[in-house]
């Protein structure tokens, strides 16, 4: 089915022509009175007008959250979690809205966000709402009299700046465990993606007491910078580039505060040859596998964009995957049966294109793709660029820098030597892909590459429960388990004394 | 080679030298600019006010454009092929915490093809 884009007459979602700021539970104009507009990527056509904050802004957001941070951090768990539950029904409720609207606004299939992007948000703030339920201090007996209480207690209010690619869910994976452990949150979205989040504010708005959750809009230069140096925050989080990544970081240690990041990543996908074995739903699976460096038009920190295929089996194996590849459904991203959608904004389909030319400058095939597809109707102007493979070596700069776009960069590898190696030939350490049939093989692999999440026989799944986070130049910090709640905790301990004996020193 | 008022392994475009001259007079200053890697905004020149990032001995010096340093990381100047970059300006927001080329532009860089050079 297809769903009317947002605004029209039939649409799960309304526009306004414009939005604005939302702190302290209420919609806010940004101090500067100045507004910028969010293009649709599917269109290149305006979508709304949404605030370009300053740092009084920033100011303004903190002290909501400040005011706010008292209350919500002496709430009882149970208290906590039953907001967090309710954002989560509330959510599901408005599945398609939200996913209408957060395709409009990324160019992600609706069939991704409805499958994918809106249940896992909902399913994060039920799993952080039970694991904050579930947690408890800790005691320890030094000695008969003496012992030491430890109690989790909030940090207080928190920056958390997320990316383009997944807008949502990204919030939600920063939300859920600073609210889950009682701290405040002042979030900023990404500037290409400021809109769907605000429609989720508008869903969940009221739910959340005024003040817990502030979102502003506008430049990182500005609003970002003055998020994230300032003295009245208790922590950063931050997912994007890395650079940025390093400024942030930089900023903390002039704060002496704690950050979590999750940066880039040049992901291998390892096949071996054993996945040919049988023709059967386990190779349909590798192939599916392979071809998902494609899902989220390859916006996505952990592409699979490296495959590394053993040689063997790499004409049949790839000739299947090709096929597959071709069969992909590029096109409106509210037409359930579209597979792939645009990119994000011009720039990302400029960068890509100079990277296909780069690559075969490089010396590597172009095995398919390669251009800007025709989509024809509205979406002529959008920002559509066809699924990609490029068959080189892995020391091509298109092996070694994210792209982040469907450009897959294909390679051979003669033994599990020499496919290890190559996996981890590169900078970045967050994802990784094995697969094979023999699981002990899968075992050596996945312990031996350096990366913080090695999807065995799977790829792309991102369930709440699972540790995801980078080893190397990609991060700090494990999200989507309840690990990341001591990322949004201080311990105090408190050491007692129940003797009534002195020291004997003075 | 110098070429176009710059030294080093980085040139720029005339758009490129006339927002970082317009840049650094509406800032009274300089600006830097570091070649960035990995995730969404990865792969543009992030633009800075001057000093902004703390550099370390991992950072390398790529050239000056303009009296504006540019900067990478050498692991990863190496990794790419240790590429010649060209500054250029293009719509579009900048990423990150960049500073903008001007109003609705962002600072992107182009690469010549890799030279390899044996050290």
């Amino acid at each position: 089915m297809k769903y009317q884009p947002p605004g029209r007459p039939g649409s799960p979602v309304d526009v306004a022509p414009r939005y604005e700021n939302f702190i302290g539970g209420k919609w806010q104009a940004p101090s500067t009175g100045q507004y910028s507009v969010d293009l649709c990527p599917a269109t290149a056509k305006p979508l709304c007008e949404v605030p370009k904050s300053g740092a009084e802004d920033i100011e303004l957001a903190l002290d909501a959250a400040h005011s706010a941070k008292d209350a919500w951090g002496e709430a009882s768990t149970a208290q906590r979690a039953a907001v967090l539950n309710k954002v989560a029904d509330a959510i599901d409720a408005h599945r398609e809205e939200l996913a209408v609207a957060e395709s409009w606004d990324n160019g992600k299939p609706v069939r991704e966000t409805l499958a994918a992007d809106i249940p896992l948000a909902a399913d994060h703030f039920r799993y952080f709402a039970a694991a904050i339920r579930a947690e408890e201090s800790e005691i320890t007996e030094i000695d008969k009299d003496l012992i030491a209480y430890h109690f989790h207690e909030p940090l207080g209010v928190v920056g958390q700046i997320i990316p383009f690619n997944f807008p949502l869910l990204m919030a939600a994976w920063k939300l859920a465990p600073a609210l889950a452990a009682g701290n405040t949150s002042v979030l900023k979205p990404a500037s290409p993606t400021p809109w769907s989040i605000l429609k989720l504010m508008e869903v969940v708005g009221d739910i959340l007491p005024p003040g817990t959750v502030n979102v502003v809009g506008g430049p990182g230069a500005e609003i970002g910078k003055a998020l994230a140096t300032n003295k009245r925050i208790a922590k950063v989080a931050f997912t994007g580039e890395t650079t940025t990544g390093r400024l942030i970081m930089q900023y903390a240690s002039q704060n002496i505060i704690p950050v979590t990041l999750e940066l880039g990543g040049k992901s291998p996908n390892i096949f071996f040859n054993d996945v040919a074995a049988a023709d059967d739903d386990f190779l349909n699976k590798a192939v599916e596998g392979l071809v998902l460096y494609a899902f989220n038009k390859g916006e996505v920190c952990t592409c699979p964009s490296r495959a590394l295929i053993q040689e063997d089996i790499y004409e049949e194996f790839m000739g299947r995957c090709l096929e597959r590849i071709r069969a992909i459904k590029q096109g409106d991203p509210l037409d359930t049966e579209t597979m792939i959608g645009p990119q994000v904004s011009k720039q990302q389909i400029e960068k890509i294109a100079s990277y296909v030319e780069i690559g075969v400058k490089e010396g590597a095939e172009l095995l398919t793709g390669g251009h800007r597809p025709t989509v024809g109707g509205e979406f002529t102007d959008g920002y559509f660029y066809e699924p990609t493979v490029l068959k080189g070596h892995n020391k091509m700069r298109v092996f070694q820098e994210e792209i982040f776009g469907p450009v897959l960069a294909v390679t051979t590898f003669k033994d599990e030597a020499e496919a290890l190696e190559i996996a981890n030939d590169t900078l970045y350490g967050l994802g990784a892909g094995v697969w094979s049939r023999d699981t002990r093989r899968t075992y050596r692999m996945g312990r031996a590459i350096k990366a913080g999440r090695v999807w065995t026989n799977c790829y792309h799944q991102y369930p709440a429960g699972a540790a995801f986070g980078g080893y190397k130049v990609s991060g700090i910090g494990r999200e989507t388990h309840k690990m990341m709640l001591e990322h949004y905790s201080q311990t105090k301990n408190l050491l007692v004394s129940y003797s009534d004996k002195p020291l004997g020193l003075f | 080679m110098p070429e176009n008022g710059t030294v080093g392994r980085v040139t720029a475009t005339r758009a490129a030298r006339r927002a970082i001259a317009a840049l650094c007079a509406s800032r009274g200053g300089p600006v830097m600019f570091v070649q960035s890697g990995g995730c969404c905004d990865g792969s543009d020149p992030m633009c800075f006010p001057g000093g902004e990032l703390a550099l370390g001995d991992g950072d390398m010096l790529v050239g000056v454009v303009e009296g504006c340093t540019f900067h990478t990381d050498a692991a990863q100047y190496e990794a790419l092929g240790r590429p010649f970059y060209v500054l250029d300006v293009e719509e579009g927001a900048p990423g990150g915490f960049s500073l903008a080329a001007g109003d609705g532009l962002h600072f992107v860089t182009r690469v010549k093809a890799p030279r390899k050079q044996t050290s």
